[in-house]
């Protein structure tokens, strides 16, 4: 049985369709990333996997449970980290984790003994009497990693979990993700960080405008949908250059600004062209996909 | 649409959550729900209670205590369904957070009414206490309040959760503060009798939830049976249902959509 399965899912607000019918299925045990752009319906699709949006058409199996009509009972094994924190200021780490445990219908007993596990767990092992507002928001954020896991859920949502973090609290939790896959739980993440969705997903998926544009394991997108290799060009000249001269070595060219990205199969050819115009700087690489997510999304501004 | 609400006992849960917050500052969340009801009381209580005669047979603070009682009621049910709810809601994320947990809206906001009606009877119980102490209860009939203290906090609760689901941001309390809740204590009985107000006003007043409470408390504090129980009672059960009916309704639509 899969952990989730998203079926024709469609959601409009005033007349703008968010998710415009979305089909996806996860692995048990596997880490799925919805990839998109800012308002291309990643949290959406989560609120109606959550059944805390109807949708307006379209099918939801959550653990099992058909949602929105059973979503009470499916949220029993799901683990949520929100975009927002929204600890609760008020009490501190541990009080967090035992509240938290009680709306699961959990009994106390049942939480205590596990506090001291989680937190270690999330770095913050001592910390049960900390406030919340003295912690960073590396701290605030892996304690809302362990709050998700008081009911040990089978399933994760997570809503862009690094976004605002500094690297080191990035990797910390990037590690502690797949400690949690290693122990068989199954992740759903958005983001939009490449480097996170190519780290951690075994398979991902790229929406825009509510509709899935790629799906598929992050190589292989990479192969599938991009030349292989990059050679960005930078100067003052190079969208001058870019204009008459790219074409004839690249299979694709994209400016932005003063930067020229040549996409091409082999780069020896651009290179040795390159060569004669010392005022250009290069960058040659292999395709990524951030390439893959620009070429599919676009580059245009998303707000 | 209409939904059926979905109302479980995780709505103990959200209480519960409440509860702990308050039991950290309880001793001075107490002593400051008392501190201005008492001012008004003794200020206004001996000061220009001495220039009365005594009304409907009873000295005027003993007739203003029974007031106060239902007025600070009123006032900690819509202080915490307004503001402290608010911060929950919209401010610190908290109801987000629960309802990622197998906790319903309905349950979320069933906890709130019930325990913004607690803090309400927490609060207009502590002034019962004082004035029995100063002497100004008649009988033991006077415990029979408790109930009617319960009940319209949780009347106040529920309007309370209304302009709570319909406000952008804070500044918009004011608003039902100065339009409904002191125009309520200046007509529903509780400085003078209601029926010193031109009758057109009185007849106005007569709709207002206050009305109700203060009718059925200040009869019992001065140790009388109150006429009409079943009418008063009815009212205030009217107000609590709808009232919490359409927060209900609201906050789906806010937060659900």
């Amino acid at each position: 049985m899969s952990p989730l399965r998203v079926a024709a899912l469609r959601k409009s607000y005033d007349g703008r369709e968010v998710v415009a019918g979305l089909n996806f299925e996860l692995q048990r045990g596997e880490c799925y990333g919805l990839l998109g752009p800012n308002g291309a319906g990643k949290t959406t699709t989560l609120r109606c996997c959550l059944g805390l949006t109807a949708p307006d058409s379209g099918e939801i199996t959550l653990v099992g449970e058909p949602v929105p009509a059973r979503a009470r009972e499916a949220r029993m094994k799901i683990g949520v980290v929100p975009q927002f924190d929204n600890l609760d200021p008020d009490f501190t780490a541990a009080e967090n984790l035992i509240v938290y445990g009680r709306y699961f219908g959990m009994k106390d007993a049942a939480i205590r003994p596990k506090i001291g596990e989680l937190l270690e767990f999330a770095g913050l092992a001592g910390k049960e009497d900390a406030n919340i507002r003295t912690l960073s928001g590396g701290m605030k954020r892996r304690l809302t990693l362990a709050r998700a896991l008081v009911n040990d859920p089978e399933l994760l949502l997570l809503d862009e979990p690094t976004t605002g973090l500094d690297p080191q609290a990035r990797h910390l939790i990037w590690e502690r993700l797949k400690r949690l896959q290693a122990q068989g739980k199954t992740i759903l993440l958005t983001t939009h960080f490449m480097d996170e969705a190519e780290r951690l997903c075994q398979r991902l998926a790229i929406i825009d405008d509510g509709k899935m544009v790629a799906e598929g394991a992050p190589r292989a997108l990479i192969h599938q949908q991009i030349e292989p290799q990059v050679v960005e060009v930078y100067g003052e000249d190079a969208p001058g250059w870019a204009a008459r001269e790219a074409q004839a070595y690249s299979r694709r060219v994209e400016v932005s600004g003063e930067t020229a990205f040549c996409y091409v199969e082999d780069a020896a050819p651009l290179l040795a062209h390159l060569a004669a115009w010392p005022a250009l700087r290069t960058l040659h690489r292999p395709a990524n996909l951030e390439d893959v997510f620009l070429k599919l999304t676009g580059r245009e501004l998303r707000d | 649409m209409i939904a059926i609400p979905r109302i479980s006992l995780r709505a103990f849960a959200v209480w519960r959550r409440n509860f702990l917050v308050w039991k950290k500052l309880a001793i001075p969340s107490l002593l400051g729900n008392l501190a201005d009801p008492m001012i008004y009381l003794f200020g206004l209580g001996y000061g220009l209670g001495g220039l009365l005669p005594q009304i409907d047979g009873v000295s005027y603070i003993a007739f203003l205590a029974a007031g106060t009682v239902c007025a600070s009621t009123m006032n900690a049910a819509s202080f915490e369904a307004l503001y402290s709810a608010f911060s929950r809601m919209h401010v610190q994320r908290t109801w987000e957070a629960i309802m990622n947990a197998p906790v319903t809206l309905e349950d979320v906001m069933a906890g709130e009414l019930l325990w913004a009606a607690a803090k309400a009877t927490l609060s207009g119980t502590a002034i019962l206490v004082v004035i029995a102490v100063l002497g100004l209860v008649a009988s033991p009939l006077a415990l029979w309040a408790l109930p009617v203290i319960f009940l319209t906090g949780l009347a106040f609760a529920a309007l309370g959760l209304i302009v709570t689901a319909l406000a952008p941001s804070y500044d918009f309390f004011m608003y039902y503060f100065t339009l409904f809740i002191t125009p309520m204590v200046l007509l529903c009985g509780v400085f003078f009798p209601a029926n010193q107000l031109p009758p057109l006003v009185q007849a106005v007043a007569a709709w207002l939830p206050l009305t109700h409470a203060v009718a059925l408390v200040r009869p019992l504090l001065f140790g009388e049976i109150p006429a009409g129980i079943a009418g008063h009672i009815a009212a205030l059960l009217a107000v609590a249902a709808t009232a919490f009916w359409i927060a209900l309704t609201l906050i789906r639509r806010r937060l659900l959509k």
